[in-house]
């Protein structure tokens, strides 16, 4: 409860995590608000058949809101000219919105689209609200600050984790030679805040078709106590068709 | 989305451009070109002509049935370990008959490329833009891009809008050379270009728009010219696909033998990973391509055999360089040379 985790790739795609997390989600019964900022909502539609979550069936009853970043956009840039009842909350796109102060366009609209959806309006039946972000480096490539986005992910924080107990899961891409270096002061500040970091990486050796990549499980103790150290443990990985398999390094099934 | 990094000269670039064309209109989808640099129209007359079944089928039928015969006549002697491997397949065979074959030498007849519905984008005849897009906050050359798909993908109903028509068909887009100067933005020429937003926001509608239609698309961008790679980091990420290709043309590979058969490298820096946790992963990532007469033709890249009497270490220490290099998948390392 109360958790931030970061999921992170490095020279590979890390994106099986979020779909692991939305199925894991869902199925434990978690309001779940998913902001998907890279692709199309059929396509975790159809991932998350394969591992046993119906997300229509979820949307339907309102376990999950779900905020498509690709349709929210045309629509925000080749809809009508009135102005829709509420600012869609992608706003920051466009120069229209009168809620952007000044120079610096902040991601305000979007954090109030995410408290409002998982805020519990009334009696509900679900247990702790989820926000789920894929990914968080799309929002720099549309024009926002790093700023803007820290502040974002510090007002979830706030919002989610402690006032409604709830946990928050952020994808985001690094590379140690990265030259984006607005990404990776993003990313780096996010490690510093972070309960647990889910690092994917691809093998340092090169490609390798039975072991996909490396994953780093770091908890960080270190945040909630002083004087404890972080734990790190390292496994590889290999993806299949429903599940990810895990093993220790240098163990994989093709070579026993 | 296939985000093509364009060769230094732009010359096989332009080639898999047109190929993606012409593949459109053989197959009869629905052609949308844009461009800053020629006229489309002058684009689709130069489009090669598809092979015909027979002729195409020949033609690597002899290949292949040349490579056979050799194959069964002497059996290993000395590396008889290697008798049971699969022979390698440099080139596509006749049994995956995915897509059709072109002649580049001859051009697709007007009437075919008539055939097929095509909408045409030439940035500089286009009016100038419309007040409304003003709020884009983007390069007035994109903005009008994307104005101009998203009109003809909601005309033409590609986005299923409109339930009477009979038959669904598919939308090719190709876009050359985005991103040069032509388009009116500087990232080609500067470290800190004015708009450096321009481009992945373009980038990032054009998905949306084809996520939400039946189309593909093909970009071709002068990548070896954008000098700030946070932009080509990012542009990776809101790509589906990306491939480059690198000529070699002017370099020192030109003359380096190990690459002697080929005219360029291929690199697939990315594969869709689309309604799936897993992308199809080929099993080899070392990809050259060469231009025949007739053929363009991707392969793998193969080491020849070190038959020459005559290797010196010089040449030994290029080549083991060059395998560094093409064997590491992620990351190349270069080999630093502390020269007195």
């Amino acid at each position: 409860q109360g958790k931030f985790t970061l999921l992170r790739d490095t020279r590979t795609d890390g994106s099986f995590l979020v779909h692991h997390f939305l199925s894991f989600y869902l199925r434990a019964g978690c309001k779940v608000c998913f902001v998907a900022l890279l692709q199309s909502f059929s396509h975790y539609s159809i991932v998350a058949q394969k591992l046993g979550v119906n997300l229509a069936a979820a949307k339907e009853q309102g376990q999950l809101v779900f905020l498509e970043g690709l349709k929210s956009c045309l629509d925000l840039l080749f809809g009508k000219e009135e102005q829709p009842e509420e600012p869609s909350p992608l706003q920051f796109l466009s120069s229209w919105s009168v809620s952007c102060s000044g120079s610096t366009c902040d991601l305000r609209a979007l954090f109030d689209f995410v408290r409002l959806s998982l805020t519990p309006r009334g009696p509900d039946s679900w247990k702790g609200p989820v926000l789920l972000v894929d990914d968080l480096s799309v929002l720099l490539s549309l024009g926002a600050a790093p700023v803007a986005v820290l502040d974002f992910i510090h007002y979830c924080r706030v919002s989610v984790c402690c006032q409604l107990q709830g946990n928050v899961v952020v994808l985001v891409h690094s590379s140690e030679d990265s030259e984006d270096e607005e990404n990776e002061l993003v990313v780096n500040s996010l490690c510093h805040h972070s309960d647990l970091i889910l690092w994917a990486e691809g093998l340092a050796t090169g490609f390798c078709k039975d072991v996909h990549g490396q994953m780093k499980i770091i908890r960080r103790l270190s945040l909630r106590q002083a004087g404890e150290q972080d734990l790190v443990q390292i496994y590889q990985y290999k993806i299949q068709d429903r599940n990810v398999t895990f093993f220790a390094r240098g163990l994989s099934a093709a070579v026993l | 989305l296939v985000f093509t990094e364009e060769d230094k000269y732009n010359l096989y670039s332009n080639l898999l451009f047109k190929y993606f064309l012409a593949e459109g209109v053989v197959c009869g989808h629905d052609l949308f070109v844009a461009s800053a640099k020629e006229h489309p129209e002058n684009i689709l007359k130069e489009l090669p002509a598809p092979l015909l079944d027979d002729t195409c089928g020949k033609e690597l039928g002899d290949e292949a049935a040349a490579v056979k015969s050799e194959d069964f006549q002497d059996s290993m002697k000395i590396a008889w370990r290697y008798q049971n491997l699969p022979k390698m397949e440099t080139s596509p065979t006749t049994y995956t008959k995915f897509g059709h074959y072109y002649d580049l030498s001859k051009k697709m007849s007007p009437e075919l490329c008539q055939s097929v519905k095509w909408h045409s984008f030439y940035l500089h005849e286009e009016l100038s833009f419309e007040p409304k897009m003003k709020a884009w906050n983007m390069n007035s050359g994109y903005a009008r891009l994307l104005q101009s798909i998203q009109r003809i993908i909601s005309q033409e109903g590609f986005d299923g809008s409109d339930p009477q028509k009979k038959q669904r068909n598919v939308l090719r887009i190709g876009i050359q050379s985005l991103g040069s100067i032509l388009w009116g933005d500087d990232v080609c020429c500067s470290d800190t270009p004015a708009d450096p937003h321009s481009l992945t926001k373009f980038l990032y509608v054009l998905r949306g728009l084809l996520r939400k239609s039946l189309s593909a698309c093909i970009i071709t961008v002068p990548a070896h010219l954008i000098q700030n790679k946070a932009i080509m980091e990012r542009v990776t990420n809101l790509s589906d696909m990306v491939v480059g290709l690198e000529s070699f043309i002017g370099s020192e590979r030109e003359t380096n033998p190990l690459y002697k058969d080929y005219h360029g490298l291929v690199h697939v820096h990315q594969i869709p990973r689309l309604n799936s946790l897993i992308c199809d992963v080929s099993d080899t990532k070392d990809l050259a391509f060469r231009l025949k007469r007739k053929l363009f033709t991707i392969e793998r890249l193969h080491l020849p055999p070190d038959l020459s009497d005559t290797v010196s270490r010089a040449s030994k220490q290029e080549l083991a360089a060059s395998a560094k290099l093409l064997s590491s998948g992620c990351g190349a390392t270069g080999k630093r040379h502390l020269d007195f």
